[in-house]
């Protein structure tokens, strides 16, 4: 393949081995690169595909009653496209998570979702991210904003260890919490008994697990509900149209 | 399958690729025998589907290395073939890495590193270097093939059995229902220690068990 001449030959000079080492890996290394461009550009379309539509489920189901999502973007405040979503979409490039700008990568991992039932808003999916007991989690929780409570959650990245810490998305009873919970003053972590609308359960043997998800909510909570509130009526506006 | 005493030479090509075929299955068994990629053999095996998908992967980067460096082995220079056979694992390995994040997305999210690390498992380094590097196309295959698919049976039953204890189910499916309290320490990393060494046990019994027979056998005949 590499078009050099067969390795079993009487010994030549050094140069000339020299340079046909060179070109064997020069040769290997061009083939290789070639190769893996081609199937990474074969396969980017399905892999992206596949990651919009899993956040476009996380949202959705975060959002309890939502049909359909359009990304809003922040930047020191909020970009033109904010309200395009809960139109008919046009701007930001069509309904459910595909949406061209602000950067293709946006269409990922821009910040936070609002979720519509028709042309109703139903609420905001806010992604937050920070230190788990393993490494870092990524998870989207739904936020309603007319009863300033989390709707729902969902984890999208964790390591944490199976039987265990990977009860954050498995633990039933844990998530439940999640789908009626106030936000002020902060979302509390209780060890049994959670009374109060604010308080978590945590789940025994993942205490830090909690923890984390309870601080990351409250944390994305913190930066991001203020800036909700800048955003021009867009609740009722859904109730107008 | 009864193993003759003394190796005979099998007079046709297709009962040597067989063979070479079936010895990795049982006989050379790349974990349960020879020890080896035991990085993702403890790390991965927590579920059935993580142990088929992490074998499934390092067939296919086995089955391609193995292809390529046997088909290409009159052209690669000695001084610089451990480099170009990682340069071919590497772009299987990469290929590999890709395809599952694109065919099981989910699959992939549970595997994590662990695909890009094939490249670093000495199973298929060694293979290229002891076996497809000095054989024809088609053995290298069957060597790679049967290395392959028993390094994917062994993990598929680390996985399961370790599976079905931590977790009370199999592939996904539930065994013992909602009252099963299941062992979860076989799902966490010193669970692929205990279950890799319990089946490492079982395997020496069976050897040891095999050669003593033999062993009979032979004493048996002498005496006669």
């Amino acid at each position: 393949m590499s078009g050099a001449a067969p390795l079993v030959r009487p010994p030549a000079a050094a140069g000339s081995e020299a340079w046909r080492l060179v070109a064997t890996l020069t040769v290997a290394g061009l083939l290789s690169g070639l190769a893996i461009v081609g199937v990474y550009q074969a396969t980017l379309p399905t892999i992206q595909a596949h990651q919009a539509e899993a956040l476009r489920r996380a949202v959705l189901k975060v959002l309890p009653g939502a049909e359909r999502m359009a990304p809003l973007y922040w930047q020191d405040g909020w970009e033109d496209g904010w309200q395009d979503g809960g139109q008919d979409g046009q701007k930001t490039g069509g309904e459910d998570g595909a949406p061209a700008p602000p950067g293709e990568a946006a269409s990922i991992y821009a910040s936070i979702y609002a979720g519509y039932a028709g042309d109703t808003l139903v609420g905001y999916a806010i992604v937050g991210e920070g230190a788990g007991f393993q490494d870092t989690i990524r998870l989207l929780f739904g936020f309603d904003p007319r009863r300033q409570r989390v709707v729902g959650l969902e984890i999208l990245e964790s390591r944490e260890t199976p039987g265990l810490g990977d009860r954050i998305y498995k633990d039933p009873a844990f998530l439940a919490a999640f789908r009626d919970l106030a936000v002020a003053p902060t979302i509390e972590l209780v060890q049994r008994g959670a009374s109060a609308p604010n308080q978590v359960d945590a789940i025994s043997g993942a205490t830090i697990s909690s923890r984390s998800v309870v601080n990351i909510v409250n944390t994305a909570s913190g930066e991001w509900l203020p800036r909700l509130d800048q955003l021009p009526r867009a609740d009722s506006k859904g109730g107008e149209r | 399958m009864k193993e003759p005493l003394l190796p005979v030479l099998p007079p046709d090509r297709s009962a040597d690729l067989t063979a070479e075929f079936v010895k990795g299955l049982w006989r050379e068994n790349p974990i349960f025998v020879q020890v080896l990629g035991m990085c993702p053999a403890l790390a991965v095996t927590n579920s059935g589907v993580n142990g088929l998908a992490m074998g499934g992967a390092t067939f296919f980067v086995l089955l391609g290395s193995s292809f390529l460096v046997s088909a290409l082995r009159r052209w690669i220079p000695r001084p610089v073939r451990i480099a170009t056979y990682i340069t071919i694992i590497a772009t299987f390995v990469t290929v590999a890495d890709l395809l599952l994040q694109a065919l099981v997305p989910e699959v992939h999210r549970e595997l994590g590193a662990f695909i890009s690390l094939i490249v670093v498992n000495c199973l298929i380094l060694g293979r290229q270097e002891a076996f497809a590097s000095k054989q024809p196309i088609l053995p290298a295959l069957a060597d790679a093939a049967g290395m392959g698919g028993g390094f994917t049976l062994a993990l598929v039953a680390l996985g399961g059995a370790r599976e079905v204890l931590g977790k009370g189910s199999l592939f996904g499916w539930s065994l013992f229902g909602p009252h099963f309290e299941p062992w979860v320490i076989m799902i966490l990393p010193p669970g692929g220690f205990l279950m890799l060494g319990l089946m490492l046990l079982v395997f020496a019994a069976v050897r040891e068990g095999r050669e003593k027979a033999a062993r009979r056998l032979v004493a048996r005949e002498e005496a006669a």
